[in-house]
């Protein structure tokens, strides 16, 4: 999520890091074991020598947002220590590569990884990396989550890998001074009423755009592209791109052809600033009010915000998507089958996706607990956010995530994506001609399939 | 320890008289014939040694792996030349051999020239010239990555400085990233910026060891600095500019972090691949699609098309001056 200027740094930081974890994890199993004993009382885990756990992640700003949760853990387990390393803002262009070369390899990985939703179809369908999670009791854990959040950390073989951190609940963020110039309500309430649907969203966009014709209305096609595709996705047997065999499915499947008309609609409305998510551009756009609302996932709060900076608190505001519930991204930890330490790994995992862990790093980064009994915690449910004019995020995002169902992400879901995004992209820029588009979107997520 | 204790004692003793003598000749005879023949083996054999550790393996290690469907870090599969046919048909493939030809002409012929006018006038007599040669040198030494950045912000579309220029022109901006021909330029521009002065100062170089006594005799004979330019410091400069193309001709063909950067990050080189080289095409298969074999074919290919770029580039500028 962090552009690539930024990205290198931290990622060779992290291999030096990681490199420098084994040996020290290393020295310290086979050194002494005296010094470390006395302590061992304070913790309640059972460990006998001290052992360090890395925790790799993604994601910019505040990301997986464990710091707190970390700290918190390293205080009372003197005996396994948690080394946090967030390596890349980017999931699919700089981690998943990352990671994937680290597999390949045999080493390099951290003792537990974050895998991105729209990775997890990838890693489901390489059970030989990771550690079956039943083998230390954590199957036990089934209740606390939603059936999907579960089913989506199950692999290719029906064995846990993973447990779920957070969901992406979804809203729409504004820019209430854009509102108000254009004559439109700017209280999160009355703008959720605008657009009950997405035929209304477009028409409050043609409004805004006769009374400021120099700002856009969407940032880019991608953004609402997803949004829209996840949402249909429930009405479509919850999938996108692939079939549960495998398939692609991608011209036959209406969610995906609805979120591709919409989006087309909305470009040739001139609605849209054209701008690709993740750029500079489109970092400045969202500093410079050069589009008005953005469809947002709870964790991009952090990223506008971030982006946005302090001079435009108070400009930003959040509401009710269109068209109802949305999930967008949402994240789960798994251990690696590297692990010298994975009995270890394991019981820092359950704390780290617990309800407990889960409510610092929704106070650190705004990520809506999966947990079920997280998501209706006062904290959670009481939460607003400063930035965004006091909006009361934690409500309105757990109320998007509550009637979200398990969309199925097939292994090729990253490279599909990334591949018909840019034909989005291209046809909103105008390298494509829109009449051409949905072609060609087919046939790129055919070739990025194949 | 012991061993050289013993040799110590060995160089004390006085050389014995007599049928040893004969011996130890025959073995200073052998050593040196040893110093003769295997030091030189030994003194170069560091690089061939490296060489064979970080290129000769990986180049061998990719030949295996093309020759697979290679997931990384997932399934492999032997499927012998299946790769290498698949990419031939591949219209993206060519697509980005087209972008990375189409930018290396773009961007190495202006700067060769201009590399070559900007000797000349360095080898004149100047103030300062000192300082001047270095000065040309200093965009080398510049990060790539940072002249990535600035010259991408520079072409950005909505804030840039170049689109603020044209405007004051009356020019509608432009979306660099957008087209071919604005993509391809703008790249070519961050390239030359960054090899300009390096392909000066090897001009230089080379324009140094041209005897003055010939242009000289031009001078006398009536030849304008023009005519002596084209006629003695071009032909004779021939070798010089061989290796400029044949070492820009690797480094276009490679060509990578500046599009890269250029395109936000992505290996796509935009929207529809307007300005994705061959070297992103290898890395996204490897790493985004994660079509490991595929990539090793690419690269593969890669290497061979360098090759054939700097025999053909060889024989263009060995006919340079020819003509003339």
């Amino acid at each position: 999520m962090l552009n690539s200027k930024n990205g290198g740094r931290p990622l060779a930081a992290a291999a030096v890091a990681s490199v420098l974890t084994v040996t020290a994890a290393a020295c310290g199993s086979g050194g002494t074991g005296d010094g470390t004993a006395a302590t061992a009382s304070a913790s309640a885990s059972a460990a006998a020598e001290k052992v360090t756990i890395t925790v790799q992640t993604f994601g910019s700003g505040e990301n997986f947002g464990y710091d707190s949760a970390v700290e918190a853990w390293n205080k009372s387990h003197p005996n396994i220590q948690i080394k946090y390393d967030n390596l890349a803002g980017n999931f699919e262009s700089e981690y998943l590569p990352q990671v994937n070369q680290w597999l390949e390899a045999g080493s390099g990985a951290g003792d537990i990884i974050g895998i991105d939703e729209s990775g997890m179809g990838q890693m489901a369908a390489r059970p030989q990396h990771f550690v079956d999670l039943a083998q230390y009791g954590l199957d036990s854990r089934k209740a606390d989550f939603p059936e999907w959040k579960w089913n989506t950390g199950l692999n290719k073989d029906g064995k846990l890998f993973a447990l779920g951190t957070d969901v992406g609940g979804m809203a729409m963020c504004y820019r209430s001074d854009l509102f108000k110039k254009a004559g439109l309500p700017t209280d999160r309430e009355e703008v959720a009423k605008l657009w009950p649907d997405w035929d209304s969203y477009l028409k409050v966009g043609q409004q805004l755009k006769s009374k400021l014709p120099k700002t856009s209305f969407v940032d880019g096609p991608v953004t609402i592209f997803n949004t829209l595709m996840v949402q249909e996705a429930g009405k479509a047997g919850n999938l996108t791109f692939f079939d549960k065999e495998q398939n692609l499915v991608i011209e036959s499947n209406p969610a995906v052809k609805t979120a591709f008309d919409f989006t087309k609609k909305l470009s040739e409305a001139g609605l849209s600033a054209k701008l690709a998510a993740w750029t500079d551009e489109w970092a400045a756009g969202q500093k410079n009010g050069a589009f008005a609302t953005m469809a947002c996932p709870s964790w991009m709060l952090g990223v506008i915000s971030g982006n946005a900076g302090e001079e435009n608190a108070g400009k930003w505001d959040v509401a009710a998507v269109p068209g109802g519930a949305g999930n967008w991204g949402g994240s789960w930890l798994a251990v690696t089958s590297q692990s010298k330490h994975p009995k270890e790994a394991a019981e820092v995992l359950n704390y780290l996706t617990s309800k407990e862990g889960q409510l610092h790093a929704f106070k650190e980064a705004g990520g809506v607990p999966s947990t079920l009994t997280g998501q209706q915690d006062p904290v959670v449910a009481d939460a607003v956010n400063e930035y965004f004019s006091k909006a009361p995020s934690g409500k309105i995002f757990a109320e998007s995530t509550q009637s979200v169902s398990p969309i199925f992400f097939g292994e090729k879901h990253t490279q599909v994506r990334a591949a018909v995004e840019q034909v989005l992209l291209g046809a909103d820029q105008g390298s494509v001609k829109w009449g051409e588009a949905w072609a060609k979107f087919v046939a790129e997520g055919q070739m990025a399939a194949g | 320890m012991s061993l050289d204790v013993d040799a110590g004692r060995a160089r004390l003793r006085p050389v014995p008289p007599g049928p040893h003598r004969h011996r130890q000749s025959s073995t200073r005879h052998l050593l040196s014939w040893l110093d003769m023949r295997a030091t030189p083996y030994l003194f170069v054999s560091p690089y061939f040694l490296l060489f064979a550790l970080f290129g000769l393996f990986p180049l061998i290690f990719t030949l295996w792996v093309s020759l697979h469907d290679w997931q990384l870090a997932g399934e492999r599969e032997f499927v012998g030349l299946e790769n290498y046919t698949q990419l031939l048909a591949d219209t993206k493939f060519w697509n980005s051999v087209l972008n990375t030809v189409g930018i290396f002409v773009l961007a190495t012929v202006p700067q060769l020239l201009i590399a070559l006018l900007l000797a000349n006038a360095l080898n004149k007599r100047l103030r300062g010239r000192l300082v001047l040669r270095l000065s040309v040198l200093i965009p080398l030494v510049t990060s790539v990555v940072a002249v990535g950045v600035i010259f991408t912000q520079l072409y950005a579309r909505d804030y840039g400085l170049v689109n603020w220029l044209l405007g004051a022109f009356g020019v509608e901006p432009i979306h660099w990233q957008n087209q071919k021909w604005s993509s391809w330029i703008a790249i070519a521009t961050m390239v030359d910026w960054r090899w300009t002065g390096y392909n000066a100062i090897i001009y230089l170089a080379g324009m140094q060891t041209i005897s003055k006594d010939i242009y000289e005799a031009a001078s006398i004979d009536g030849a304008t600095p023009r005519r002596q330019f084209w006629t003695i410091t071009v032909p004779l400069l021939k070798p010089t500019i061989i290796f400029t193309v044949i070492v820009s001709t690797i480094g276009g063909f490679t060509l990578f972090a500046e599009p890269v950067i250029f395109g936000g990050g992505g290996m796509t080189g935009g929207t529809v691949g307007q300005f994705q080289t061959v070297a992103m095409f290898i890395v996204k298969e490897a790493f985004r699609d994660f079509d490991y074999g595929y990539a090793a074919a690419a690269a593969w290919i890669l290497f061979l098309l360098i090759l054939v770029a700097a025999l053909v580039n060889y024989a263009i500028t060995r006919g340079l001056g020819r003509s003339r």
